[in-house]
């Protein structure tokens, strides 16, 4: 047990050693996030508040949060495809420990730099004007960051674990990315949304991290936590147990 | 240790393997010799769980590598023949990465990787990203690397390609100490043939995925009637040049390609 834990460990610590070294990662992943920020916050600000929404930035930070989470945490996978290419693919699987440890490690070291960059939006919302009302549950907010962390990121190792293609990985996670971030809740209100498209958003993991993230900073909730709680854990444990299976197929 | 019966492994129609049977004594140093493109590495692929077999039964040491796969991978090391460090990280960091993933406890692995960094003359580079090493020193760390667990058998795929002879010399003369010491088998390929000679006590020569000859280096030059294992290589597979053709995944890769157009 003590073993498998330091497996998953020095697999973790690798990923965030390399995240850490690569400045230019850091910070160009942080630019697309605060675009959206200003410009939909500042822009669509005004209206929101005519039509009697509020204040707009205070609606959208938490979006753009887990926005950034869930790129980050997709892109991740990408780098199963690099230690492929690269051959350090090699030495992981002929290592002699279960596959579900090498799922968990990649997925946990993603995770956690997925999560950081999720901090990093939310201080500079901060700044941008965001005022979340309920500081003190700013810890269940980051539960609920680590929560969509760890799920898109298993599901974008799970992907690239399949794919040899380092050229199509970026197109099918961005054919992914954008309905899952444009149909969850991030930019407008789920409850004003009806018929199929609401059936659509309530089946999208992000809407529920959306809720939580977005009920634990401003009180606004639309699932409730429970829901949120319970979608995301199933959802991640049935993905985690996905990836295991297809690494354990994985052919070098 | 191994044992290998009517092994094939075929890429579409492409044969890599071609029905092959051998075995490897536990303990012995054994060569696995063949011109480029022969099926060296896909047999190799096959023993450590990398590659599924088409058709034939395998055991490493006693374990078969489909249906048992954890137990395989606890009995083996492996020096690969193409590039597998981790760039971003030091050389000490993938020295350590290693002994983690193979369960080797600390005060040991900081002794070994220390030992091991000193042989391949990486000790006062330990610090450096590995990006920044050349082929050859990259090279010297991946046999480090893998010698850092000591296993029931080990298999290295050309494992000196592009040293110089000194860290050849070393290097051969760690892992004969290790098989004598430890009694650890050796399965490994290399072009050399001098450095087969003296090292291995049996050979196996494989060409066109089927295995053409076996036995000591003493044995090979009798049947072919020469002087030296050299020789003795070319008459058993010709003088022509292999054309490689990438290796056996590669082409996979390719013909998938092109089947899904």
């Amino acid at each position: 047990m003590k073993q498998l834990v330091r497996v998953v460990y020095i697999l973790w610590l690798r990923q965030v050693k390399r995240y850490y070294r690569s400045k230019p990662r850091m910070i160009g992943s942080l630019g697309q996030p605060v675009l959206f920020l200003v410009a939909l916050g500042f822009g669509f600000g005004p209206i929101y508040q005519k039509a009697g929404g509020g204040n707009y930035i205070e609606f959208l930070a938490p979006g753009i949060i887990a926005m950034s989470i869930i790129f980050t945490a997709m892109f991740t996978g990408i780098e199963v495809i690099y230690d492929r290419q690269f051959g350090f693919l090699k030495e992981t699987l002929v290592a002699p420990v279960p596959r579900w440890s090498i799922m968990l490690g990649r997925t946990l070291g993603g995770a956690t730099v997925a999560t950081l960059q999720g901090v990093i939006v939310f201080i500079i919302a901060l700044f941008i004007g965001f005022r979340p009302e309920i500081a003190a549950q700013s810890l269940l907010a980051l539960a609920f960051m680590i929560l969509v962390a760890i799920f898109f990121t298993a599901f974008g190792t799970a992907i690239a674990s399949r794919l040899e293609d380092m050229q199509a990985f970026p197109l099918i996670i961005n054919f992914l990315i954008m309905p899952l971030f444009f149909l969850s809740g991030a930019l407008f209100p789920v409850e004003t949304v009806t018929g199929a498209l609401h059936t659509v958003i309530s089946f999208n993991p992000l809407s529920y991290g959306v809720d939580g993230i977005r009920g634990a900073l401003t009180g606004q909730i639309h699932f409730g936590f429970t829901s949120d709680f319970t979608f995301l854990i199933i959802v991640t444990l049935a993905v985690l147990a996905i990836g295991t299976y297809l690494f354990s197929k994985v052919e070098v | 240790m191994i044992e290998v019966k009517n092994l094939t492994k075929k890429f579409g129609d492409f044969v890599a393997v071609d029905d092959i049977t051998f075995s490897v004594n536990e303990g012995e140093i054994f060569a696995f010799l063949g011109p480029n493109g022969a099926g060296k590495t896909t047999t190799i692929k096959i023993f450590t769980t990398l590659l599924l077999p088409t058709n034939g039964q395998v055991l490493v040491n006693g374990f078969d590598p489909v249906k048992q796969p954890d137990d395989v991978r606890c009995s083996f090391g492996i020096i690969f023949q193409d590039q597998s460090l981790d760039d971003e990280l030091t050389a000490f960091e993938n020295m350590e990465f290693h002994g983690v993933l193979y369960g080797v406890p600390k005060d040991t692995r900081r002794k070994r990787i220390e030992e091991l960094l000193k042989i391949v003359e990486l000790w006062d580079r330990k610090d450096n990203l590995v990006k920044e090493f050349s082929g050859g020193m990259k090279r010297r760390l991946e046999i480090a690397r893998g010698l850092l667990h000591h296993p029931k058998v080990i298999f290295l795929d050309e494992p000196t390609l592009g040293l110089d002879p000194q860290t050849r010399n070393h290097i051969w003369s760690y892992i004969i100490d290790l098989n004598k010491k430890e009694g650890i088998t050796v399965f490994f390929t290399t072009h050399y043939m001098e450095e087969a000679e003296r090292v291995a006590g049996r050979i196996a020569i494989i060409d066109h995925g089927k295995i053409i000859a076996q036995g000591s280096p003493q044995d090979l030059k009798n049947q072919t009637n020469t002087t030296s294992l050299e020789d003795a290589f070319l008459a058993l597979t010709g003088k022509t040049i292999r054309d490689e053709g990438g290796t056996a995944v590669e082409r996979q890769r390719i013909r998938n390609r092109v089947w899904r157009r």
